[in-house]
């Protein structure tokens, strides 16, 4: 994967996307960072759960545009159901891939996966992946 | 409830097979009969959270249409991916009718429409436990077994509320099981914890990263064997530790069954159904020290 920007130049409409897409605004957070403390992943993402609603929050996209993150989301809900003030994270970051997968960017290309490897999974895993990661 | 239609999914007639024959052996067992649905398709795994797009449901709702065609308004699955994304899909489409609407006038050509709130899916953990304890009890061999299992929960089982078979952080429904077929379940911290699902496909060193928390949690705490009842789950503890293994010889491993599985050795159905070569892990050495092969 070569290229793990969220939101590279977001535009307003896919700004404001982010709202319909995920059904709610991030204002509610107050960033306690519940989330964080309990994604399995977070190690792995350049800015973590609670600063990339932090983010949101505050429109600083061009950060939020560099990072990992919603790539590295593995959609445990352990952040939404942890949040005491009932924000979907997880819902979050699915918005954010959804704003770069509708500009028609796959990131998961399926022939770039070892043959073997990929004959290997179960297909669960396959068509999970497909679903977050393509259109 | 001696009756329930059954959805396998696409991993249970492959690499979940261990699973699906033993569950389906041990549902016989206990008296349940399933039947299979007819010209099933994808569940469309995993939910998706996007709020716009309703083509994302319409896998799902296509499958719960089916269950309704077979007449029976319980439908049994055994993947947790299939759980969750079924039970999401209905609880989504049934907040608000205009999505049933358009996405039942998409699927046209089907005779039967879903509204979202006509089945019931529940998992096979959710069935083991209507059945109960005592009765499980009764079902098993009872010979003595100091197999000390892992049971290993994974995500989608338990979140989100609305659908969890248990409570989110502290269940104890396979311990409970697995106390009444006489194995002895073993307290792991991270036995909620996410196996990281489906980046084992393109981000397989995140997965590794998980298992070998998982696995070490679990050695840890003097576990002989793991238990789940996700075939993600099981590829992602199974066949990513045989990986590591090859690459480092001291890694130490621990073999990951089905809960099933265990459940029909117990129960003296015998190991017939079961098909060892579909482990990374070869679970047999410690079954066999343990009595249970």
């Amino acid at each position: 994967m070569d290229d793990d920007r969220a939101a590279q130049d977001m535009t307003p409409a896919e700004r404001d996307s982010l709202a319909e897409i995920s059904g709610q605004c991030f204002s509610a957070c107050y960033q306690c960072g519940n989330c964080s403390a309990g994604c399995p992943v977070r190690e792995s993402m350049d800015l973590p759960p609670h600063v990339a609603i932090r983010c949101l929050q505050l429109g600083c996209l061009g950060e939020l545009a560099t990072a990992n993150t919603p790539w590295i989301c593995a959609s445990c809900q352990g952040c939404s159901v942890r949040c005491p003030r009932g924000v979907d994270i997880a819902g979050a970051m699915e918005a954010l891939r959804q704003v770069v997968l509708r500009r028609t960017t796959d990131r998961l290309v399926l022939h770039e996966i070892d043959k073997e490897a990929l004959a290997d999974l179960p297909q669960l895993a396959v068509v999970g992946a497909t679903r977050k990661f393509t259109i | 409830m001696d009756s329930l239609s059954y959805y396998p999914g696409c991993t249970l007639k492959t690499k979940a097979a261990n699973f699906e024959r033993t569950a389906l052996a041990v549902m016989r067992h206990a008296g349940i009969e399933l039947t299979e649905l007819k010209e099933w398709t994808c569940c469309g795994a995993t939910f998706s959270l996007a709020c716009d797009n309703l083509m994302y449901q319409v896998a799902p709702i296509r499958t719960l249409i089916r269950a309704r065609e077979s007449g029976n308004s319980r439908l049994l699955t055994l993947c947790s991916m299939c759980y969750n994304t079924l039970r999401r899909a209905a609880l989504f489409v049934r907040a608000d009718e205009k999505r049933a609407e358009a996405i039942n006038r998409l699927m046209d050509l089907e005779e039967t429409e879903c509204r979202g709130d006509e089945i019931d899916v529940v998992h096979i953990l959710n069935v083991l436990d209507e059945i109960g304890e005592t009765r499980i009890r009764e079902l098993t061999d009872t010979s003595p077994c100091d197999l000390r299992v892992a049971p290993y929960y994974g995500c989608l089982l338990l979140r989100p509320r609305e659908i969890a078979v248990d409570k989110m952080e502290d269940p104890d429904i396979m311990e409970r099981i697995l106390a009444a077929v006489g194995c002895a379940p073993v307290y792991f911290p991270f036995r909620n914890e996410c196996c990281s699902a489906y980046h084992v496909v393109a981000r397989r060193a995140i997965t590794e990263d998980r298992m070998r928390k998982i696995v070490e949690s679990a050695l840890k705490n003097d576990a002989d064997v793991i238990a789940v009842s996700c075939p993600l789950c099981s590829y992602n503890l199974d066949a990513v530790q045989q990986q590591v293994r090859a690459r480092d010889a001291g890694f130490r491993t621990l073999p990951v069954l089905y809960l099933t599985q265990l459940m029909a050795l117990r129960m003296g159905l015998g190991a017939q159904g079961q098909d060892f070569a579909l482990h990374y892990v070869d679970p047999r050495p410690v079954l066999k020290r343990k009595g249970l092969l």
